[in-house]
C-alpha cells in the first residue's frame, strides 16, 4: 500500500493558504486566452469556476447533461450555505466553522482543506450577493442567519428554502455573462463518456451528443470535473433523476483514484417512501428542524392521529437522548435515531417508517406568519405530495440517500492523481470527512469555484503556456472514441427483456440494505456476490429501445446504470475496508454501548484512495493518513 | 384505476407529429404523473417499442426541466404545480388525457414532449445578470436592502425558467420570464448602472428570438406554476420606457 502525498502546505493552519497562495505561479492574461479548460457540469461547483476562470480570461468550454446550465441540481439545496461572518455576534469565527465541520466530519477530513474551505466561505456570501442572490434580510435591511444541524450559532446564510435555486441562478448568470462575453462555450445536453490521457496528462473528453447521439471529441490544456455526486445509486435517493457517477467513474478507470466511496449521507428528514412506483424521495430541508420537534408516541403502534396524542405520552427522542443539541443533531446522528426508534417498533404511518416532525409549538409560539415565511414553500411542497398540510398534521419524514461525501482524490490543490485533472465540488472527497455538516456543500462547492481553483489550477497551467492547442485527431482520442462506441454498440446489441430502470431499482435495492445506513461485514460480503451477478445478468438481459444516434433517454440510463454497477462495488469494498464507524459509515461491528458510532482513529485515521486495476480485478488501496494538529480527536458527543 | 392517454409523438424536429393512443391499467393515485408516464414507458420498452421522450430531472418542481401540456393546460389543472408534482389522485378512474409539448415558434420540438428552451438562456446572456467579477464584491451587509425589496427579488428569482408562461400564451410571448428577471435585478443598488443596458438588451433579444407580444391576457400569470405575477410586467415596462427615454 503506497500513502499519497496530499501536498499540504507547511506552516500554521491559519497561514497555509495565505502562504500557498503567494508561492502559487500565475499565467499573464495574454496567455490565459490561449489555454483551453473544460468544465464539465454546471451546478454551483461547475459555473463558479466556468465563470470565474472566464473572467480571468481563459478560453473555457463548459458541459452539462441538461437543456440549460440553470437546472444543474445544486438548485435543489434548500435550507442555506454557511459562513463565519459572525453578523450574529455570537462569537462564531473561521476557526469554528473549521471546528464544527471537522467535528461533524468525525475527523476523517483534512483540517487544511477544511480550514480552507471556512476561510474563504465570506468572500462566497459577499460575492452571491453582489450577484444579486436574494438572501434573507431583517427589517434594517441586513442580512438574516439561521442555525442548522451540528451548530450551536447561527451562520446560515438562506432565501426561505430554496438557497440552491438562488445561489445557482447567481452563479448561472455570471456564467451567462462570460458566456455573452465569448470567453465561455456553453455545450448544454452533452454527457461525458470518457477521458482522454496523453503521455500522463488529462487532454480532453469524448462526451455525446444526447440530442443527435453524436460522438464529440473535445480537448483543452486542463479538464475540471464538477459533476456533483452518486447518490442515485441507491435508485431512490433525494437526488435529481438524472444525477450520476459516471464521469467520476471513467476518470477512475483512466487513473484517478477515487477516495471514501462508502461515506454517503443519509439525510434524516425526507418525505417517506409512499409506494411502489416511486422514482425518487423528496427532501424536506433540515432548517425545518430548527422549529419543527422530531417525535413519535411512547407506545408501539399507537393507532390515534398525532394531533390526540397528548404531551406527556409523546417521545421526543432526539431532545431526550441529546439534549445539548436537541432537534439540532447532525444528519447521521438524526438519521439512525430514527431508525432506531421504527426498528423498535415505534415509527409511524402506514408503513411504519417515518417519524413525526411536528410545528405545533413553534405555531403557537412564533405565529403562522413566522412559519410561513420561513419555511412555507417547503410547507407547500410537502402537500403537494403527502396531500396534508403540515400546518395543520406533523410532517412524516424519514432518511434517505442524499449527499456522497467520497469521490475522486484530490491533493491541496484540488488535482487528481491524473495530471491536469482536477475534481471540484462534491465530485472530489476532500473536506467533508465521513459526515457533512449541514449548510457546508454550497459553501465547499462555491468556494472551490470560485477562490480555490483558478488559483491552483494556473499553477499547472504555467507549465502549460507553451503547449499549443490540443489536437483532437491523436491515437489516444482515436481509442477512446473507439471505446465509447463499441460499448454503446455493446448495449444496444444486448436486446434483452429488462429495463435499465429494473436493474438500477435492484441495484438500489442491494446497495440499500448492505451499504446504506448500517453495515456489517456479512451483509456486505453477500453484496458483493449479489452485485456480481446483478451486473452479468445486466449485460445479457438488457433491452434498450431505438437506435443510438437520436435522443435515447433509455440509452443514457443504461450506461449510467452499467457505471453504477461498478462504482456500487468499490463502495462496499471501501465499507468493508473501514471496520470502525465514523459519521455516515456506520459499522454493526464497531459501536459504543449506547448504539453511536465507534472510531477507531489508530487503524483509520486515513482516507482511502482506491486504484482501478481492471475491469472485474480487486481495487488496489492506497492511504493518505490524516494528521490533526489543532484539534484533539475526541469522541464525537452532541449530548 | 386506468387511464387513456392520448400523447404527442415526433421522432425529431423535422419529422411531422402525430398523437397516439395508450390505455393504462394499475394506476395508483399517488404516483406522480411523471411516475405514471415512466410505468408506460417500461411498459413500452419490454414491448419492443418507442418510449415518449419527455424532459425531467430533480422532480420536486425546482429544476425547471419539465414542463407538458396536460389537457390542454401547461402542467395540468393544478394551481402553482409543475408536471413532476402532478398527482394522478387529480383524475379520476378512465379519465382520458391529452398530452403535448410546449407549443411555441421559439421552443421547437426535439422529440416526442421535449421541446427546446434555449432561447431562454440567450435571453439571459443578453445582459441579465450583475457585472461583478469573483473577489470584487464588497462585504455582503455593506449596502443594505430593505426587506421588502429582498423579499420581491426573491419572488421574482423564484422563476424556474420551465416556460410555461410562453406555451400558455396565445402570443408565445416571453414579457413574464423577462419581466420576472428585470424585477429581480431591479431591487438592488448593486447592477443599476447597466439596467438600462440591460433591459434594452433583453427585450430586443426576446423580439428577435421569435416570442411574441404581450397583449395582457393573463395566461401567463395563471399557468405559472411559481405564481410569478403580471404585476412585474408592468415593472418591465417602465425600466424599459426609462431606459429608451434616455437614449
Amino acid at each position: 500500500m503506497s500513502k499519497l502525498n496530499a501536498k499540504i502546505p507547511e506552516g500554521p493552519l491559519a497561514e497555509k493558504w495565505t502562504n500557498h497562495k503567494a508561492k502559487l505561479r500565475l499565467v499573464n492574461p495574454a496567455n490565459r486566452r490561449k489555454l483551453d479548460i473544460i468544465v464539465v457540469g454546471t451546478g454551483l461547483a461547475g459555473s463558479s469556476a466556468a465563470s470565474t476562470l472566464g473572467e480571468l480570461g481563459y478560453n473555457v468550454k463548459v458541459f452539462c447533461y441538461q437543456d440549460s446550465p440553470r437546472r444543474a441540481h445544486s438548485v435543489a439545496a434548500q435550507g442555506g450555505i454557511n459562513a463565519a461572518k459572525n453578523y450574529k455576534n455570537d462569537n462564531d469565527s473561521v476557526y469554528r466553522l473549521f471546528y464544527d465541520m471537522i467535528k461533524g466530519g468525525d475527523f476523517r477530513a483534512r483540517e487544511a482543506n477544511v480550514y480552507r474551505a471556512a476561510e474563504v466561505s465570506n468572500l462566497v456570501i459577499d460575492h452571491y450577493t453582489a450577484l444579486g442572490v436574494p438572501f434573507a434580510r431583517d427589517y434594517g435591511g441586513l442580512i438574516e442567519n439561521r442555525s442548522f444541524g451540528g451548530v450551536q450559532v447561527s451562520r446560515t446564510f438562506y432565501a426561505k428554502g430554496q438557497t440552491g435555486q438562488q445561489c445557482l441562478i447567481g452563479a448561472y448568470s455570471a456564467l451567462s455573462r462570460q458566456i455573452d462575453k465569448g470567453t465561455v462555450t456553453m455545450y448544454p445536453r452533452r454527457e461525458m463518456m470518457d477521458l482522454v490521457v496523453i503521455d500522463g496528462k488529462a487532454r480532453g473528453i469524448i462526451v455525446r451528443n444526447l440530442v443527435t447521439g453524436e460522438i464529440e471529441r473535445h480537448s483543452a490544456h486542463a479538464v475540471v470535473l464538477a459533476t456533483g455526486g452518486y447518490g442515485t445509486i441507491y435508485y431512490l435517493s433525494t437526488l435529481a433523476l438524472n444525477s450520476n457517477g459516471s464521469a467520476a467513474w471513467r476518470a477512475h478507470k483512466r487513473g484517478a483514484l477515487f477516495a471514501n466511496p462508502s461515506f454517503v449521507q443519509i439525510h434524516p428528514t425526507s418525505i417517506p417512501v409512499l409506494n411502489d412506483h416511486q422514482c425518487k424521495l423528496t427532501l424536506m430541508s433540515e432548517s425545518l428542524r430548527n422549529d419543527g420537534r422530531v417525535w413519535v408516541p411512547k407506545t408501539k403502534g399507537d393507532p390515534r392521529k398525532p394531533n390526540e396524542i397528548p404531551e406527556d405520552e409523546r417521545d421526543y427522542y432526539l431532545e431526550r437522548r441529546y439534549p445539548a443539541f436537541g432537534n439540532l443533531v447532525p444528519r447521521d446522528v438524526a438519521s439512525r435515531a430514527a431508525k432506531e426508534r421504527c426498528d423498535a417498533g415505534y415509527g409511524v404511518g402506514p408503513t411504519g417508517l417515518s417519524v413525526y416532525l411536528d410545528f405545533r409549538d413553534a405555531i403557537q409560539k412564533k405565529g403562522r406568519k413566522y412559519i410561513e415565511e420561513n419555511y412555507g414553500n417547503l410547507f407547500e411542497m410537502y402537500e403537494k405530495i403527502t396531500g396534508e398540510s403540515p400546518y395543520e398534521v406533523p410532517m412524516r419524514i424519514y432518511p434517505a440517500g442524499h449527499y456522497t461525501m467520497g469521490g475522486l482524490w484530490v491533493d491541496y490543490n484540488l488535482m487528481t492523481t491524473i495530471p491536469g485533472l482536477y475534481a471540484i465540488g462534491e465530485a472530489n472527497f476532500s473536506d467533508h470527512g465521513a459526515n457533512r455538516l449541514g449548510a457546508s456543500s454550497l459553501m465547499q462547492t462555491s468556494g472551490d469555484g470560485y477562490f480555490i481553483l483558478p488559483y491552483t489550477i494556473a499553477d499547472y497551467l504555467a507549465d502549460e503556456i507553451k503547449t499549443p492547442k490540443i489536437p483532437t485527431n491523436t491515437p489516444e482520442f482515436d481509442a477512446a472514441e473507439k471505446e465509447v462506441k463499441e460499448r454503446i454498440e455493446r448495449l444496444m446489441a444486448i436486446n434483452g427483456t429488462e429495463t435499465a430502470t429494473s436493474f438500477h431499482k435492484r441495484l438500489g435495492k442491494i446497495m440499500w440494505d448492505y451499504c446504506g445506513m448500517v453495515r456489517n461485514e456479512e451483509g456486505l460480503k453477500k453484496a458483493l456476490t449479489l452485485l456480481d451477478e446483478l451486473k452479468d445478468e445486466f449485460w445479457k438481459n438488457l433491452k434498450v429501445p431505438d437506435t443510438a444516434s437520436e435522443l435515447n433517454q433509455e440509452l443514457e440510463k443504461a450506461n449510467r446504470v452499467a457505471d453504477f454497477l461498478e462504482l456500487g462495488k468499490l463502495m462496499v469494498y471501501d465499507a468493508l475496508n473501514r471496520r470502525e464507524s465514523c459519521g455516515a459509515h456506520f459499522r454493526e461491528e464497531s459501536q459504543t454501548e449506547t448504539g453511536e458510532a465507534k472510531r477507531d482513529d489508530e487503524n483509520y485515521s486515513y482516507v482511502a484512495a482506491w486504484e482501478f486495476t481492471g475491469d472485474g480485478k480487486e481495487p488496489i488501496l492506497h492511504k493518505e493518513e490524516l494528521k490533526f494538529e489543532y484539534v484533539k480527536l475526541q469522541e464525537r458527543s452532541y449530548k | 384505476m386506468k387511464v387513456k392517454l392520448k400523447i404527442w409523438r415526433q421522432k425529431d424536429s423535422r419529422s411531422k407529429g402525430k398523437f397516439e393512443v395508450y390505455e393504462l391499467d394499475n394506476v395508483a393515485p399517488d404516483m406522480s404523473f411523471l411516475e405514471m408516464l415512466d410505468s408506460l414507458n417500461q411498459r413500452l420498452v419490454r414491448e419492443g417499442k418507442s418510449p415518449v421522450a419527455f424532459d425531467h430531472d430533480c422532480r420536486e418542481g425546482i429544476c425547471g426541466s419539465c414542463g407538458i401540456y396536460i389537457n390542454g393546460r401547461p402542467h395540468g389543472n393544478d394551481h402553482r404545480t409543475t408536471t413532476c408534482e402532478l398527482r394522478m389522485r387529480r383524475f379520476k378512474d378512465g379519465d382520458s388525457i391529452t398530452i403535448e409539448p410546449w407549443r411555441a415558434a421559439a421552443f421547437p420540438v426535439v422529440k416526442d414532449l421535449v421541446v427546446d428552451r434555449s432561447a431562454f438562456d440567450k435571453i439571459i446572456q443578453a445582459g441579465g445578470y450583475i457585472s461583478v467579477n469573483a473577489g470584487a464584491a464588497q462585504d455582503a451587509n455593506a449596502i443594505p436592502v430593505p426587506k421588502h425589496n429582498a423579499d420581491v427579488a426573491f419572488d421574482t428569482a423564484s422563476c424556474i425558467g420551465c416556460g410555461a408562461c410562453v406555451a400558455a400564451c396565445k402570443n408565445a410571448s416571453a414579457m413574464l420570464f423577462v419581466a420576472a428577471k428585470i424585477t429581480h435585478l431591479a431591487q438592488f443598488p448593486q447592477g443599476r448602472v447597466e439596467a438600462p443596458e440591460r433591459v434594452k438588451r433583453m427585450v430586443a433579444k426576446m423580439d428577435e428570438l421569435g416570442f411574441g407580444s404581450c397583449t395582457n391576457t393573463r395566461a401567463c400569470e395563471a399557468e405559472c406554476p411559481k405564481g410569478i405575477s403580471i404585476s412585474t410586467i408592468a415593472k418591465l415596462n417602465r425600466e424599459y420606457i426609462t431606459a429608451k427615454l434616455k437614449d
